[in-house]
């Protein structure tokens, strides 16, 4: 997992609540067995008509935003399906940052561990943030994940939280296999004791 | 935390399952149970062979083939698409090379992984199960605790059997009172999530319990569980209780014997202790609910079926007008029009929330002796093949045949757009199915999220109908 540190880049703004995962990318892309390449079918049912050309409503079809590597939405964003295809396809297109007031449970975990950070802040500094994003080719805001802050356009500094733990694993590209392995003897001895209590698990 | 303290369900089955706790409070969590499928499994497999590492409990694992199958005897075959046939050759050669069990297509134990998970016994109370899918909630109506993960955490729980997880919130639902003529269990958690939005559960497991639950029976339950993951809650839950205990005796999977009496022991412990604290909690009167059905574009907008379209106009918010307004667009409305003028093209019963035996004798209760209305295509998907075969054995493929309905194979079919059965462009269907977004049953489709027995109501009707007129006759 690419480490995330400093991040400046272009903003987009989607001022929408309950962006879904279905929507993020339909399932009909799902058939993959890679990780890579989904970027393509990024927002496809809203990114492309139905003759396959660009929407040039879209907000990720205009300039400077094709280029965007932040998002910034309204509530619930992520919501619904699990599938990690999501992070992946957001990932694939060059978006490393994506601010909301709140997420899908599951997006938000998925998204960390794929080395994007979903950040969570109120919705009227969401808002700010939409205006700042609208200035086009000067909305670029800086989001540093080693002092936890946003950056706006103006210099102002907006503080975000995060989970120490993920906070660590992202800072590091550390994935979270590794970190568990090394409790292995903890798992060996907690399998022990439930296969005596609860034989019929082990079948 | 003293043993003392009065603990809820949820609080219970985390607290069995917490094999270390790490400094900043994240639990590594024991998964008893993993159930895999063909869409969110490669990266996972191909993750674990490029670092070398095995699948650390084979024999708690289990995989079957749901969600891109075509559901018509072509799937006996070659299968045509290429890509969905990658997959699930993908899917076979993993589970070969790693030991994992496997149910695949030819065998008349495959279906929808939530419906067999149940079916076979191999979801049990008490247990945590995982599955790379959202709607794993749905075990929890066993006293489960289930949830659904991303491919990096079937991964994870694949080389591990573990996961990294920080305790939720605990939130109940109490519904009280009985269920009106015409209400099911769909109607019940279509109503919750109306009540308290998609967002509603985010961070909360929720139990869901009173009367109102406590009557349903398991497939009831399955299907309240099910949509939790639509009102936002990654976990939903009923303790279990003589109903459930019933249920479990016997399946394949399930403890037997000495075994058996040792878990229901075990098991009766789980609810909740009287005086536990939740963080949050909602009330509702079953009394209250009508039939149930979507209009827009997320689960929350619902309504009951005497209700009409939205007036954007009377949205003070502007984003939620905007919403409104973009919904309506969509899906083809008219501010003011009543629901029960809207014609459907398609009726679609089936799914992980509504394709178990008893959504089928429900929906077969209502069409017997009656025909589909002309133009409608309606459609019956089993859950498995098991519910399929004692679907057959009941007759009740002879009486949906009869009607005008298509009799299919198990799989999630029409429910996501991912396999042969999709909506056309401009299509509304009437679905039993869990998500109404944008797409989700094709691109252009237009989707209305309604019970088992207003799904047949409306395939009778050719529109959205209230299934109180349409009652089971002779």
């Amino acid at each position: 997992m690419q480490p995330f540190t400093t991040l400046t880049g272009v903003a987009a703004p989607l001022p929408e609540a309950n962006v879904d995962t279905d929507k993020i990318i339909p399932a009909r892309f799902l058939k993959t067995i890679a990780r890579t390449g989904l970027g393509k079918n990024l927002f496809a049912n809203i990114r492309y008509r139905e003759d396959g050309s660009e929407n040039p409503d879209f907000i990720l079809n205009k300039e400077p935003y094709r280029k965007a590597e932040i998002i910034i939405a309204h509530e619930n964003f992520g919501c619904g399906s699990s599938r990690e295809h999501a992070p992946w396809a957001l990932l694939d297109f060059g978006i490393r940052c994506v601010i909301a007031p709140s997420f899908g449970d599951i997006f938000f975990n998925n998204s960390q561990k794929n080395g994007i950070l979903p950040i969570r802040l109120p919705r009227e500094i969401c808002d700010k943030l939409i205006e700042d994003a609208r200035m086009g080719p000067n909305a670029r805001l800086t989001v540093d994940l080693t002092r936890q802050v946003v950056v706006r356009p103006n210099g102002e500094e907006i503080p975000f939280e995060m989970d120490p733990l993920r906070k660590h694993l992202l800072l590091n590209g550390l994935d979270d296999i590794g970190q568990t392995l090394q409790h292995a003897p903890a798992i060996d001895s907690y399998e022990a004791k439930q296969k005596a209590a609860q034989p019929w698990l082990y079948a | 935390m003293s043993a003392r303290k009065p603990r809820t369900l949820f609080d219970k089955i985390w607290d069995a399952h917490v094999v270390e706790t790490l400094p900043d409070g994240t639990a590594l969590l024991y998964i008893d149970k993993h159930l895999t499928h063909e869409v969110t499994s490669p990266q996972a497999f191909e993750g674990l062979r490029m670092a070398g590492r095995k699948v650390r409990r084979p024999d708690a694992t289990i995989a079957v083939v749901d969600h891109n199958i075509a559901t018509d005897a072509s799937r006996f075959g070659t299968i045509e698409d290429p890509e969905s046939r990658v997959q699930i050759e993908t899917l076979e050669r993993n589970v070969q090379e790693f030991g994992v069990p496997y149910i695949p297509i030819t065998d008349k134990r495959q279906g929808i992984v939530h419906v067999i998970g149940p079916e076979l016994g191999l979801s049990l109370p008490g247990m945590t199960l995982v599955c790379g899918d959202s709607h794993t909630s749905t075990h929890g109506a066993l006293g489960a605790l289930a949830f659904g993960i991303g491919s990096s955490e079937v991964e994870h729980v694949l080389a591990t059997q573990t996961l990294l997880q920080k305790p939720a919130k605990n939130m109940r639902i109490t519904v009280n009172g009985t269920l009106p003529l015409g209400c099911t269990a769909k109607d019940i958690v279509l109503a919750i999530i109306g009540k308290i939005g998609t967002a509603g559960g985010t961070g909360h497991v929720i139990e869901y319990a009173g009367e109102a639950i406590r009557a349903l029976d398991m497939a009831g339950r399955m299907t309240v569980c099910n949509m939790s993951i639509e009102a936002g809650a990654r976990a939903g839950m009923v303790a279990p209780d003589q109903t459930t205990f019933d249920y479990v005796k016997g399946r394949p999977f399930a403890p037997k014997g000495e075994a058996f009496e040792r878990a229901l022991a075990w098991w009766k412990t789980l609810p909740t202790d009287e005086g536990a604290v939740f963080d949050r909690e909602v009330v509702l009167d079953a009394g209250d609910i009508a039939p149930q059905v979507t209009w827009g574009t997320s689960p929350e907008d619902v309504l009951p079926i005497t209700g009409t379209v939205p007036n954007p106009a009377d949205f003070a918010d502007e984003a939620k007008r905007a919403r409104v307004e973009r919904m309506i667009q969509y899906m083809g409305l008219t501010p003011g029009q009543r629901l029960q003028d809207l014609k459907v093209d398609v009726v679609f019963i089936g799914s992980c929330t509504n394709s178990r035996i008893e959504d089928i004798r429900v929906a077969a209760a209502i069409v017997k002796g009656r025909k589909v209305a002309d133009g409608v295509r309606a459609m019956v998907v089993p859950g498995s093949g098991l519910v399929k075969e004692q679907a057959e054995q009941e007759g009740l493929d002879r009486i949906l045949k009869e009607a005008g309905f298509e009799w299919r194979e198990a799989g999630c079919s029409m429910c996501l757009g991912m396999n042969p059965d999709k909506l056309k462009p401009g299509q509304r269907c009437a679905s039993t199915s869990n998500r109404n977004f944008e797409g989700r049953q094709g691109p252009g489709g237009r989707t209305h999220l309604l019970s088992p027995a207003m799904a047949a109501a409306a395939a009778l009707a050719g529109r959205l109908a209230d299934v109180r007129d349409f009652q089971p006759q002779g």
